[in-house]
């Protein structure tokens, strides 16, 4: 059945496809749908993991017991899963094992822009990189039977362009794969030293029959034409080159971007003469091209920064830019911002108001270091703000301590503050710890953690309680506060800054788009109370603006919340029908 | 001949059903179709912008500037940040609502009043307040489906397949007001 879908919906459906048991993940954009789309199968067992290390371990135990197994994670996520990837290289599988990593060239939602290739070539893992979405699903079977065949986890490798993007697919039946028995065998899954060191030349041998099997795999392709030169490429850039050139340049398309072939690459030099290299990121190709001491030219064109389009391809190679009208009128940007109703306002307001320094982490609250609110100091890492709070405070002392804050959600906090928080519990720093629980995991679009109850079906689940928590790693002072309530903040913020210990704050209130949580009419500004001091202008919400001299709320966003009611020194702002 | 159409908007706005019937459609009609979005951050009440491509083969699923044939802007403001994206002959329709950005709620910028004005010296402009049309239809959240009927004019795709496809990607109980919207797009007249 011919279908459109997005790539990262192409992969579930190769899960599903390939007889897949477990998925163990760690949302994060472009990845996210990966997983959420195949726990739509319910013939395959999903979950959403704390972090992605868990979710990689995870996976390799369902592989150790004999069933076809896959993570899902972006490009930073790898980072975390970093230390299972580097020994699950030398182990090998039982059952196929999977590894989608989904890059974000041009950062649209990332902390960087890395290029997960490096990762398979320093693992010596193999990696296969889809062009679009009918790829996605096929790359993704071939690669559980290579898993199989090699002995070994391999990558999936997408990008928001591939990851994102809609193609038409053909879909068929899932095929299980047979049965395989777990059978102890400590050599191989007991990484000891004595083992470990038997396993390196097997990784090592492994990489030379993949490099083999690169050389007449037809992932890889050549597509000559009677052209003076030639492009390796890979992932998305094919589409460009194809895009810009048709069928009228010789083009070496690498499906398989590790191992790459050899001799495969000298033969398609040699027949097209000159060659250049498209690749997004960084020089993969082009180092190995040059590393078997053929000329070519990639990165001279082509920036490592951020991503391509056949427009870059095209002057690239000399191509003319179209025409294209601009305006005059400098057009005002339009930065993403907290939602109206958000609760994590409230308690920005509070901390920019009393001019504290917040150490933040990675989620919709990031937003926060937008103007007017310029509440953040700092965004590093899943998890950085809560160990950056105590290195902090530990260097700066009281100099810091009554005075620095850092921010963190709940599924951020789940998935790597918890040991930041053990670390200032442990090592004594008399640092505060807000923790912004908004009962889900947000910027990502909504997915479940281990503190909202709720399982990736939506099914009931245990539940972590934060307050537990947080008291049994040795946090003496933990206490709750509502968003939604500015004196509230204010006075927990106060005191547990003034604490000779260290505490946490958990600044509590859902998510205001989640489908059960009720919103309020929309409020009301009174113009003839309003005396336009834009005070409520500083909470940065959507909804208010001013028009005409008077502050206005825009009641198709407005949902009630009535944090700016309380900032309105004149009673301006009412609820609907009262003014 | 492969053709490139832009939605763009304000993240919230409703592109993605829009951009999913139009998807839907073109396969329908024996194209080869891809259509790219980005998720995430951009949703947040950012500028948002979806690309969808169709022909007999498409390579890639990205318009670059000065290759779209039609652009569909939710947003007045939006059109004038995308117009670089319009092939020279290519048509702009666009809601004529404004949304103000943030850096015009807190007072760092203003909004240009005279966008539109400006926008129709420039290019091909087909301009529609979708939002009173919307809640003409019966609900101010079908400005993408009105926009959708107005892009059916664009498009030689008649409009009984629009219907189909409508069928297809809204709930039945919303479809006599998705139905009505996409009429009162297409049938408008200045």
């Amino acid at each position: 059945m011919k279908e459109l879908l997005i790539g990262n919906a192409a992969v579930a459906r190769g899960l599903y496809e390939a007889g897949v048991s477990v998925v163990s993940s760690y949302p994060g954009t472009p990845s996210t749908e990966i997983t959420e789309m195949a726990a739509k199968y319910d013939e395959i067992y999903c979950e959403w993991a704390p972090n992605e290390k868990v979710a990689m371990e995870v996976a390799f135990g369902a592989s150790v017991r004999g069933k076809r197994s896959a993570c899902a994670m972006k490009h930073v996520g790898l980072n975390v899963a970093a230390d299972p990837l580097f020994t699950l290289s030398y182990t090998g599988v039982n059952g196929g094992l999977v590894i989608c990593v989904a890059d974000d060239p041009g950062m649209h939602s990332s902390q960087n822009e890395q290029d997960s290739r490096h990762y398979a070539q320093a693992a010596k893992v193999p990696m296969l990189e889809p062009s679009d979405s009918k790829e996605a699903l096929e790359f993704t079977k071939l690669a559980f039977e290579l898993s199989e065949e090699y002995d070994t986890p391999v990558f999936i490798k997408m990008c928001t362009r591939v990851a994102h993007s809609q193609s038409i697919v053909e879909t068929s039946d899932r095929v299980l794969p047979e049965d395989k028995p777990y059978v102890k065998n400590p050599a191989k899954y007991i990484m000891t030293p004595a083992n470990a060191t038997k396993r390196h030349p097997f990784v090592e041998e492994r990489t030379k029959k993949l490099t083999a099997y690169a050389e007449q795999a037809d992932i890889n392709r050549e597509e000559y034409a009677d052209s003076d030169f030639g492009i390796i490429t890979v992932g998305t850039c094919y589409q460009y080159v194809k895009e810009v050139f048709g069928d009228s340049v010789s083009v070496l398309k690498l499906g398989m971007i590790n191992p790459m072939p050899v001799d495969r690459i000298r033969k398609f030099a040699e027949k097209v003469g000159k060659v250049y290299i498209v690749e997004e990121l960084d020089g993969i190709i082009e180092t190995h091209v040059k590393n078997l001491g053929i000329d070519c030219t990639g990165k001279e064109l082509f920036s490592n920064i951020g991503e391509l389009s056949q427009l870059t391809v095209a002057t690239a190679f000399g191509m003319d830019m179209p025409e294209f009208k601009s305006v005059d009128t400098d057009v005002p940007g339009r930065p993403p911002v907290m939602c109206a109703g958000c609760p994590h306002r409230g308690m920005y307001y509070t901390l920019a108001k009393n001019k504290i320094t917040v150490l933040g982490d990675i989620g919709c609250y990031t937003l926060g270091a937008a103007p007017p609110l310029c509440a953040l100091d700092t965004t590093l890492c899943m998890g950085a703000s809560v160990s950056g709070l105590h290195g902090f405070n530990k260097a700066g002392g009281k100099d810091t301590e009554g005075k620095t804050v850092c921010v963190i959600g709940d599924s951020t906090f789940m998935h790597s503050g918890i040991t930041g928080l053990v670390n200032i519990a442990y090592n004594g720093s008399n640092s505060t710890v807000i923790i912004l629980d908004n009962s889900i995991t947000g910027m990502t679009g909504h997915q479940q953690n281990p503190t909202t109850g709720y399982n990736i079906k939506g099914d009931p689940a245990a539940k972590i309680d934060l307050e537990t928590l947080c008291k049994a790693v040795g946090i003496n002072r933990v206490r709750v506060v509502d968003p939604y309530n500015l004196a509230e903040c204010d006075v927990a913020l106060k005191e547990e800054l003034a604490a000779e210990e260290p505490s946490v704050i958990i600044s509590r209130r859902p998510c205001i788009l989640l489908k059960n949580v009720k919103t309020k009419p929309s409020l009301i500004v009174s113009e003839s109370k309003c005396k336009s001091c834009k005070m409520c202008l500083k909470l940065g919400c959507p909804a208010i603006s001013m028009h005409e001299g008077k502050a206005h709320i825009d009641p198709t966003l407005c949902v009630g919340c009535g944090v700016c009611t309380q900032l309105c020194k004149f009673d301006a702002i009412n609820e609907g029908g009262q003014c | 001949m492969t053709k490139s159409i832009m939605i763009v908007g304000v993240g919230g706005q409703g592109s993605l059903l829009a951009s999913t019937l139009l998807g839907k459609l073109l396969v329908t009609e024996g194209y080869d179709v891809k259509v790219s979005e980005v998720h995430g951050m951009s949703q947040r009440g950012g500028s948002v912008v979806t690309y969808v491509r169709y022909g007999d083969k498409v390579y890639s699923p990205i318009i670059d500037k000065g290759a779209a044939d039609c652009i569909i802007s939710f947003e007045k403001l939006e059109a004038a940040r995308w117009v670089q994206y319009l092939k020279e002959d290519g048509v702009i329709i666009t809601n004529t609502q404004q949304i103000d950005p943030m850096p015009v709620v807190t007072g760092a910028t203003e909004y240009p009043a005279q966008i539109l004005t400006e926008l129709s010296e420039k290019v091909t402009v087909d301009a529609l307040d979708a939002l009173s049309l919307a809640e003409e239809a019966g609900s101010s959240r079908a400005v993408n489906i009105v926009l959708m009927g107005r892009l059916a004019r664009q498009l030689d795709i008649p409009c009984e397949k629009w219907e189909e496809a409508l069928r297809q990607v809204v709930k039945p109980k919303f479809i006599d007001i998705n139905l009505k919207a996409f009429s009162l797009g297409y049938n408008y007249a200045e």
